[in-house]
């Protein structure tokens, strides 16, 4: 195998999350699109510590780096919706407007 | 020859893998009932993980299991049933067909621009080798973390504990 297929795939897979995180306008769904993406980076940073001239262990560790602050991520996420939605009733990105200027 | 490449083991596993991950991602967008949509994410995250475990990175691709295709799966199939009222909710929910477009081509135009980069690039040499560390992961991993990367470990946890804290104070019903 080379470096190229999997940086494709990661592209690809990016693209998928790009088009769902800008186009759909449920909250969670916004959220998994983003987590798409940031496997598509994982698939990057992996690929990379494998086919470098010498491979270098960084690259994972850096991926369980970004596995983490993912998953906090959507805690938080998570937890916004659920307040959000016991106060308006709704998922809707287009609803949050409660602290637009 | 596939697209170019030598028909081996590794290769077959990589199209496979990678028909998975793509397939299962344009269900996800393109699904509407809201339980085949979360189906539909863990097989992108497992395919992921697979394609870990192709790279050598094994202890990265259980990590993505667990966490991905564990925990954050459910995590979003929980909201899901909060937020719908039951499971037959769909989610109608998208922009019109103009911005649609207007977004898919913009997407190509990215997308294709990457690829194109990566196709004309000279990269560094391939190995062929599945596995091209000499020693387990596991153990160059723990010795990365905990001798290099200690301050950011520290802080990658006390990130995980204010978060944990903070989304139970988000999500608590105020009295």
């Amino acid at each position: 195998m080379a470096l190229q297929p999997f940086l494709a795939l990661g592209a690809v897979l990016f693209g998928i999350g790009l088009y769902g995180a800008l186009t759909k306008r449920n909250l969670i769904i916004v959220l998994i699109s983003i987590e798409m993406m940031l496997n598509a980076a994982n698939i990057n940073l992996v690929a990379f510590a494998h086919f470098l001239p010498k491979p270098n262990i960084e690259g994972q560790v850096y991926a369980l780096f970004n596995i983490a602050i993912a998953a906090a991520e959507v805690a938080v996420g998570l937890a916004i919706l659920l307040s959000f939605f016991r106060a308006r009733n709704t998922s809707d990105v287009r609803d949050m407007n409660a602290m637009k200027w | 020859m596939l697209f170019g490449l030598p028909i081996t083991g590794a290769t077959i596993t990589y199209f496979v893998l990678a028909l998975i991950i793509i397939v299962s991602g344009v269900f996800m967008l393109t699904l509407t009932n809201v339980m085949h949509m979360a189906v539909s994410l863990v097989g992108v995250f497992l395919g992921v993980a697979g394609i870990f475990i192709l790279l050598g990175a094994d202890f990265v691709g259980l990590v993505q299991v667990m966490v991905y295709a564990g925990a954050i799966t459910i995590l979003m199939v929980f909201a899901l049933m909060l937020t719908h009222r039951g499971l037959n909710g769909h989610l109608q929910g998208e922009v019109g067909p103009f911005r649609g477009t207007l977004t898919f081509l913009s997407v190509a135009i990215i997308v294709g621009t990457l690829l194109y980069a990566i196709r004309s690039t000279p990269w560094p040499g391939s190995t062929t080798a599945l596995q091209p560390f000499h020693q387990s992961t596991v153990n160059l991993i723990a010795n990365a973390i905990f001798h290099q990367y200690t301050v950011a470990f520290e802080l990658v946890s006390a990130v995980l504990t204010v978060a944990l804290v903070g989304a139970a104070v988000i999500a608590r019903k105020e009295e």
